[in-house]
């Protein structure tokens, strides 16, 4: 390669290197806020804001969710198999809620344990499941239910 | 070696680029076709329903969004890659390709963000969300379309080729931001599906690898044609091209 080249070609590299450098530290910098959501352990730890509009994320807790007699208040705990935190939510939920499944829940907290939600997003987990295999594992038993808390 | 360096010279010039792909052309879209059909096949009718998602077929979605998604992130390494070899080799055609990469690259991620969209509102409950992933994606489109515009807004090609060359490859770090979003942060985006093991059932995996083939074949003749048309527009005035303009001309007439 002649030399003028690969001057350019250093001078390219050199440069995103430089630039990746700093768009890193930017990031690293923002990191906190390009957060979608806080899981319930941040929550507990006081990392999250209270009487702010956040969002919290994690497991809908299983045998958590009361629905009122008359209405559509709801009440479930969010939890990510360590520590836990109960919303409170009034609207339609989506399909994909369900107990044991991944949700985001936007609002704010009231304490560290409560949560009042205004939106509850489902979150859908890397995990594809057809039916066939759906029914297999309730059969035999679920090896992902304990891993499943990634999240 | 030597012969890698004598390609790389050859694919240089425009004449010889033209008469390749054009030999290239029909084999891509043959197989492209195939493919398609095949991987459209699987898709929408052999391949089971998702256990979890609203109304079940909402998962077929998944093998449009996940090759355009894709695509749209090696279209741009690509686009980049093409670029930095026009700067440094004063290479015409790469400047070439990277303008024929870039609207292409630019409908795979519209492709990705419309049916990330439409599967989301009924799988999230919600059409979109600020969260790394989708904020990172968005950008990328922007960064296709800045590259269009500001490659139009010269009336000097070289001049334009240059400038939108170093945005092509300054833009290039959004890539790894987009792909490991989903690891770095918490997002409203599901993780790694395809490469985590165990996490998409196998009954998943076939529709959506014929359909990653079928769309990165689609893609190639898709860039393919733009390119072979950009060298005609770039060397109007080279007497190969006018001797391929008339002597396709006169055969139409003969016809």
């Amino acid at each position: 390669m002649k030399a003028h080249r690969r001057n350019k070609l250093f001078a390219i590299i050199g440069g995103l290197a430089l630039l990746s450098a700093a768009v890193g530290l930017i990031l690293y910098a923002l990191s906190s806020n390009i957060n979608h959501f806080y899981p319930p352990t941040e929550v507990s730890q006081g990392k999250a804001p209270l009487n702010k509009t956040i969002r919290v994320g994690g497991l809908v807790a299983y045998n958590s969710v009361k629905r009122a007699a008359d209405g559509l208040d709801v009440e479930f705990t969010v939890t990510d198999n360590q520590n836990s935190l109960r919303v409170q939510y009034h609207g339609i939920l989506p399909d994909l809620f369900k107990e044991g499944q991944g949700v985001i829940a936007e609002g704010q907290l009231v304490s560290k344990t409560e949560f009042v939600a205004s939106k509850v997003l489902a979150k859908h987990d890397e995990k594809y499941m057809p039916p066939e295999v759906e029914q297999s594992l309730e059969k035999y038993g679920h090896p992902g239910k304990s891993k499943s808390s990634e999240y | 070696m030597a012969n890698a360096w004598r390609w790389f010279h050859q694919l240089g010039s425009p004449k010889y680029l033209f008469q390749k792909t054009g030999q290239w052309l029909p084999w891509i879209w043959g197989a492209t076709l195939i493919l398609l059909a095949v991987g459209l096949y699987y898709s929408l009718w052999a391949s089971p329903i998702e256990v979890r998602q609203g109304q079940g077929h909402t998962v077929r979605i998944m093998y449009v969004h996940v090759p355009a998604a894709a695509l749209s992130m090696i279209a741009y390494i690509a686009m980049a890659i093409a670029a930095t070899v026009g700067l440094v080799w004063k290479m015409k055609m790469a400047f070439a390709a990277v303008r024929s990469i870039a609207p292409v690259g630019a409908a795979m991620t519209f492709l990705a963000l419309f049916t990330g969209s439409v599967w989301g509102k009924p799988t999230w409950g919600t059409w979109w969300e600020w969260d790394a992933r989708m904020t990172s994606e968005l950008l990328l489109l922007f960064l296709y379309l800045g590259y269009i515009a500001l490659h139009a807004s010269f009336s000097d090609r070289s001049k334009a080729d240059k400038a939108g060359a170093i945005l092509a490859i300054v833009g290039v770090i959004n890539i790894p931001i987009i792909y490991l979003s989903v690891k770095w942060w918490n997002t409203l985006h599901q993780g790694y599906s395809v490469t985590e093991e165990g996490a998409l059932d196998p009954a998943f995996q076939t529709p959506l690898f014929l359909m990653l083939g079928a769309m990165y074949l689609l893609f190639a003749a898709l860039v393919i044609m733009r390119l072979r048309a950009e060298i005609i527009l770039r060397n109007q005035k080279a007497r190969w091209v006018t001797e391929w303009a008339t002597g396709q001309s006169t055969e139409r007439g003969d016809a």
